[in-house]
């Protein structure tokens, strides 16, 4: 007998498994998945993107409010410099067009590698409720390039501010329908506190995640 | 992994009396019972985001072969490979067949319980697979020949920075560091090349999300998205009650999980993981493959301990277990330590292998006020112990003890004969004294306490004695 037959088999003994109350338990299941209810949450109140500031900031992520899209390279520049970092970066493909060279930055639109030092991405929608940063991987927004960076800068349009992972899973089911092959929720820069339970910044991912809040675009 | 519960007492007592454990377990217990009691104040209501995750692991438990086989249907369907095995043994064997067909020499490995149960890295080793754990902990215990994690997710609770930086520069060859940022930079730097270029990567799963096939993982470091990112092979091993409904449910489980474990109101990463890479993308692995384990779960859905399998493996029982905190997770002896690893390493790896485990507590019920799915820990160790009488695996001379008792229990004039005789012993025993210091028939008892010496007379001939008078008044 097969692995899986022989383990399914077993949890159908313990069960009790009949034709008919696997009918019945079959159309439960079906009526659970079709409710997708959520489970109990508390209200955040109107202000989601405030929200959203001050717990990406309790994360360790620093926050900064531009308002539109053409500002996003000069304030990379100013970021970079102040950290005395590099000005060069990799970016998501869709950020390709802007106009970084009158920032004074040297940026690629290229998958990331081991060695690059800044990852500049957006996101698919950031949640207020935790601080988080919810990116989905594709052809055009790969997941490395928020990964392999010791800096990763994300670009949250206001409006893509959700109130929690249940409104983020919604905007998913209707923009896209399938789900991509990862979705990650980002909290701030990568953490551990293996060592004498005293946290870090910087395991294996970022040291610093920067996000900017575009407000219109 | 072996099993060395069976010296759980011997052990507890080697363990006590080490000076340099004590100080790094007296260190960092209350962090996490901390980081956890503030966590969970932001929620609106966490007794009943408690209540909801119970009900709804309940609802896939009850059901869970047609659960499972919804999971596997929606994960072939985006191009993964469900496989299943009945123990650590087909754990290990799937995975080195895996590893051949895809041509691996090198693994990169993310925490995997399952993977520590089966033994898997000894395996790959033996089969010419170089595993590398990645997970700054694990990293640290495989560099010190493999040695077994304390915690489920603190793997070296019990170690000092000063261990570290020693095992380091053994390992590494680099001058000594002793300051935390700079270990965990070196480990960084040493791990990197690692994830960049390992063929397979392993993960654990803290989630199966039977409506989309998915597997959702937890992690802080970034080294869960590493192995499922980089590689061109991603193995989920996992065992089989994991699997839950939807991403709504995965939702509420998620505002408890990380709040739970580390006190975090959510962990740093989290990743939901479906299917294959895209056509096109330019990361991802190219193949996926789901091991669902066996391993002794099965036996327990729909019976007496089927509760134990709602545990979501956050390790609150054990950061706020008295016995834990004085022991530390390897005296237990096998994967899992503290109240939930007293449950399952009897059911997993032989009630008679373990023997002392069901005992390792002190029934307080801290742990169950904590568990984020309600398990009745205590009640499950206490069932345990029942199990251990009616299967005869008590030493004769307790059970003779029992039954001596339960017989005299059963039979008044017996029982106040046997009273009377015992407190004018111990009274004599007490010479006096308020406290009896070494009971001769219990020496065992005594070792760390004294017995409070009783005043003379049992409680039956006082109560006689008082109501005696009354009774005489009211006539």
């Amino acid at each position: 007998m097969s692995s899986r037959e022989d383990i399914l088999g077993r949890v159908r003994r313990q069960l009790g498994r009949t034709a008919e109350n696997a009918a019945s338990g079959r159309a439960a299941m079906e009526r659970h998945i079709a409710a997708r209810a959520p489970g109990p949450r508390g209200i955040l109140g109107n202000d989601l993107v405030g929200r959203f500031r001050e717990k990406s900031a309790a994360l360790s992520s620093s926050v900064e409010d531009i308002a539109d899209l053409a500002q996003v390279p000069a304030a990379i520049a100013r970021y970079l410099d102040s950290h005395g970092l590099p000005p060069q970066a990799v970016c998501w493909p869709r950020f390709a067009a802007l106009d970084w060279q009158a920032a004074g930055l040297r940026v690629e639109s290229r998958p990331a590698r081991g060695t690059d030092l800044v990852g500049i991405s957006g996101c698919f929608c950031a949640l207020a409720e935790t601080g988080t940063l919810m990116l989905c991987s594709g052809v055009d927004t790969p997941a490395a390039l928020s990964l392999l960076p010791e800096t990763h800068i994300a670009i949250v349009p206001a409006a893509r501010v959700v109130a929690g992972m249940e409104e983020a899973w919604t905007l998913l089911r209707r923009e896209s329908g399938e789900l991509p092959r990862a979705v990650n929720f980002i909290s701030g820069p990568s953490r551990t506190g293996d060592i004498e339970q005293t946290i870090v910044l910087g395991a294996h991912g970022p040291y610093r995640v920067h996000i900017l809040i575009v407000a219109s675009q | 992994m072996q099993v060395r519960s069976m010296h759980f007492k011997a052990r507890a007592g080697e363990k006590l009396a080490d000076a340099k454990l004590q100080v790094n377990l007296g260190r960092s217990k209350s962090k996490f019972v901390d980081k956890r009691a503030h966590a969970i104040l932001d929620l609106e209501d966490f007794e009943a985001t408690r209540e909801a995750a119970r009900q709804l692991r309940d609802l896939t438990l009850k059901d869970l072969d047609l659960w499972l086989e919804r999971f596997e249907q929606e994960a072939t369907r985006r191009g993964a490979t469900v496989l299943w095995a009945r123990d650590g043994a087909e754990v290990c064997q799937l995975v080195i067949d895996i590893g051949r067909r895809h041509g691996v020499s090198k693994v990169t490995k993310s925490k995997s319980m399952l993977s520590e149960e089966a033994g898997l890295n000894q395996a790959l080793e033996a089969a010419g697979i170089q595993p590398v754990e990645t997970d700054l902990g694990e990293y640290i215990l495989q560099i010190n020949d493999n040695e077994p994690p304390s915690h489920i997710i603190a793997p070296v609770f019990h170690k000092s920075k000063e261990d570290v930086s020693a095992l380091f520069a053994r390992t590494h060859h680099l001058p000594p560091k002793t300051d935390i940022q700079e270990l965990t930079r070196e480990a960084r730097e040493v791990l990197r090349p690692h994830f960049l270029s390992a063929e397979m990567g392993i993960s654990g799963g803290n989630f199966l999300v039977a409506e989309t096939g998915s597997v959702a993982l937890v992690t802080n470091e970034g080294n869960g998205r590493m192995v499922t990112t980089m590689p061109g092979v991603h193995v989920v091993i996992t065992g089989i009650e994991k699997v839950i409904p939807t991403l709504e449910d995965l939702a509420t489980l998620m505002r408890l999980l990380p709040r739970s474990a580390t006190g975090q109101s959510i962990s740093n990463y989290f990743s939901l993981l479906t299917g294959t890479a895209r056509s096109g993308e330019t990361d991802g692995p190219a193949h996926m493959y789901f091991i669902l384990v066996d391993g002794g779960r099965a036996a327990m859905v729909g019976g007496e301990f089927a509760e134990m399998l709602r545990c979501i493996r956050c390790g609150a029982c054990m950061n706020h277990c008295p016995v834990y905190q004085a022991v530390g997770g390897h005296a237990y002896g096998w994967v899992y330590p503290g109240p939930m690893g007293s449950v399952l390493t009897p059911l997993f790896a032989g009630m008679e292998n373990a023997i002392d485990l069901p005992h390792a507590a002190t029934l307080c019920n801290q742990c169950g006020v904590v568990c984020p799915v309600k398990i009745p820990l205590p009640d499950l160790l206490r069932r345990l112990r029942e199990k251990q009488v009616e299967r005869h695996l008590r030493p004769w001379s307790e059970r003779l003890a029992l039954n001596i008792w339960s017989w005299v229990a059963q039979r008044p004039a017996w029982y106040a004969l046997a009273t009377k005789f015992g407190v004018r012993y111990l009274n004599w025993l007490a010479g006096g004294q308020a406290s009896i210091p070494v009971l001769g028939l219990a020496p065992e008892w005594t070792r760390g306490r004294d017995f409070p010496a009783p005043e003379g007379k049992t409680f039956r001939e006082l109560y006689a004695a008082r109501r005696a008078p009354r009774r005489e008044a009211s006539r």
